[in-house]
């Protein structure tokens, strides 16, 4: 019979375990890397845009300090910045300045005001299918073709005729709608003022858009520039029609010719200390930021 | 009765009314997770659902855009629209097979073959929705985009394909207990009488488990309706009115589970979202309410 009512009360035990193992509060003070001779831990989480980029950072510094470990993972700006509100990351990956709003959040829930650093750029390139007989797009057409009343919709408005694709019809890929490299080219093409039409094709992560482009004619679409894969174009841009056309390589962006390219910031809970401040200095010195061209985006002028 | 129940209880060992205690909570901890879940998101939309949002745009107009700068739009007549085509059009394909399937393996199948059948059929339910989406974003694109010369295979039919594939094991496993629960002498009956096979099923068998039936079916339309992850990566994910199979769409299970995760907590666009869920909790509730009414009328009859 005990037997028996302790195979009853299992499940209602098991079931405790994993309600308090799970809840939120205990996430809060045990992540600080405070050195204490062992194994330090640093959480950084965010932008999709950085996260490869993170990711390969974090790789070579635990090879270089073998004692500090940096978790990093993914889930967008906005879950970056959520987290460091809720103080639960030690730095926070953004590929958009973080919001008034957020930082006065951030400042009220943890008492820290989080400090930003640039540590790279990110140029976005337009791609096309490579079939698409165009070279070249200035900003006030990709407004037209983007943005709400848009004039351009078919491929032939632009000049140009697009044998690869039957309907005529620019199929247009976009990011879903708050992912900071939709902010930002949003920003960058249509000002504050105008929004994207809607019926785009709202893809969820910078691989994807690449990779659909790259089976659909029809296309044109925005990802990072270090997302180029053989199966698609990038298009040379120029802000009109009148300005040169500036390809998106790394001399362009270095030189800021290039018109669409941003900065990447990293957030920290108040001015950094111990080994975040370490690993911060590392990423901006010189051979953290030869990964950042490694991995196709353009480096800081590093001290 | 009474006194029986009351004595037995006084003799009751402790461990047994703990036991007791145990199930009974139970039961009624799924009603308590179901008011709890309604509840908190309730508590979260309702703040901007009685006070700023403006309900007629909500639920009729097709401009969606909630991270705009200037001029934030909170329309969403095409995710509604979307849901509702793309379940269609999923159960336009799943129903005709799934109650196939059912009639199939309750009828005609050997029981060595039947066997075989149901565990192919609970592998299929086995597969995580995200390989579906996959399956959809990589394999289906290409095949829709061949097939139908369209421009692109991120489709509302890419979708509903998707969708199908998903419900069709929950219609056929509940449609075929429910031909299992008609009494064999039913059949026996109906055979005596010189029916053929056909006559059978489609005179006898059909009408004796229609509850069951019209279960098996809502029950893979929620599925349908509640489904996230395949259609987010399949039906292209775009605001747009479909025209017709080749279109793409948006949902409103996608539309959550692609925007919830970047927006700033408590704020407007985070309200829409849990506003979009209670959207949802009130049609299940009424598909659900619908299935109960039609089943109590046929019971009536």
């Amino acid at each position: 019979m005990k037997g028996t009512a302790i195979i009853f009360f299992l499940p209602v035990l098991v079931c405790g375990f994993v309600i308090t193992g799970c809840s939120p509060t205990d996430s809060n003070n045990n992540n600080v890397a405070t050195k204490n001779g062992v194994h330090v831990t640093i959480k950084n989480k965010g932008s999709d845009t950085i996260v490869n980029l993170a990711q390969a950072w974090a790789e070579k510094y635990i090879d270089i300090t073998s004692t500090v470990s940096v978790e990093v993972s993914g889930g967008g700006s906005g879950t970056g910045v959520a987290a460091l509100i809720n103080g639960t990351v030690d730095i926070a990956n953004c590929s958009r300045q973080i919001k008034p709003k957020e930082l006065e959040q951030a400042t009220q829930n943890t008492g820290k005001v989080p400090q930003e650093f640039i540590v790279g750029y990110d140029a976005l390139a337009v791609y096309v299918h490579p079939d698409t007989p165009i070279d070249k797009i200035t900003i006030p057409q990709l407004a037209e073709i983007y943005g709400e009343d848009g004039t351009i919709t078919q491929w032939s408005h632009l000049g140009i005729e697009n044998s690869a694709c039957p309907s005529d019809r620019i199929i247009r890929i976009s990011r879903q709608s708050n992912s900071g490299t939709y902010f930002y080219f949003r920003e960058a093409l249509l000002g504050e003022n105008r929004d994207f039409r809607i019926g785009s094709l709202d893809l969820h992560g910078s691989k994807d858009v690449v990779e659909v482009i790259g089976r659909t004619p029809c296309a044109i679409g925005y990802s990072g520039m270090g997302y180029a894969t053989s199966h698609v174009k990038m298009l040379a841009i120029a802000t009109d029609e009148n300005a040169p056309y500036y390809a998106p390589t790394l001399e362009n962006v270095l030189t800021k010719s290039y018109p669409i390219a941003r900065p990447l910031y990293m957030y920290s809970l108040g001015e950094p200390t111990g080994e975040i401040k370490a690993y911060l200095d590392w990423i901006l010195s010189v051979e953290g930021q030869k990964i950042v061209q490694k991995l196709g985006f353009v480096p800081v002028e590093s001290k | 009765m009474n006194i029986l129940r009351k004595k037995s209880k006084a003799n009751l060992p402790f461990s047994e009314t703990v036991i007791e205690l145990f199930i009974r909570l139970c039961g009624i901890s799924s009603i308590i997770f179901v008011f709890g879940i309604f509840f908190f998101v309730f508590r979260e939309g309702a703040g901007f659902l009685f006070s700023g949002l403006n309900l007629t745009e909500f639920l009729t107009s097709v401009e969606w855009q909630p991270t705009s700068l200037n001029n934030k739009r909170y329309g969403a007549f095409a995710l509604i629209v979307g849901t509702f085509s793309v379940t269609a059009l999923a159960m336009c394909m799943a129903v005709p097979f799934g109650l196939g399937a059912a009639i199939f393996v309750s009828e005609f199948c050997s029981p060595k073959l039947r066997e075989t059948f149901k565990i192919v059929i609970e592998l299929l339910a086995a597969i995580p929705s995200v390989v579906w989406g996959f399956i959809g974003l990589t394999l289906m694109n290409q095949l829709i985009i061949q097939v139908f010369n369209a421009p692109i295979g991120l489709t509302m039919l890419n979708g509903s394909i998707m969708l199908a594939l998903m419900s069709v094991p929950i219609i056929v496993s509940i449609a075929e207990d429910a031909l299992k629960a008609v009494p064999d002498s039913y059949r026996e009956a109906a055979e005596a009488l010189g029916a053929t096979r056909w006559q059978v099923i489609y005179r006898v068998l059909l009408p004796a488990a229609k509850n069951g039936l019209l279960a098996a079916v809502l029950l893979g339309a929620a599925r349908s309706i509640g489904e996230t992850m395949a259609v987010l990566m399949a039906t292209g994910h775009s605001v747009n009115i479909p025209s017709g199979p080749l279109s793409w769409i948006r949902t409103l299970t996608a539309t959550i589970a692609a925007e919830l995760g970047e927006v700033a907590r408590g704020d407007e666009h985070y309200q829409v979202l849990f506003i979009i869920g209670i959207l949802l909790f009130t049609i299940t509730f009424v598909v659900n309410l619908i299935a109960d009414l039609v089943i109590k009328g046929i019971r009536q009859e």
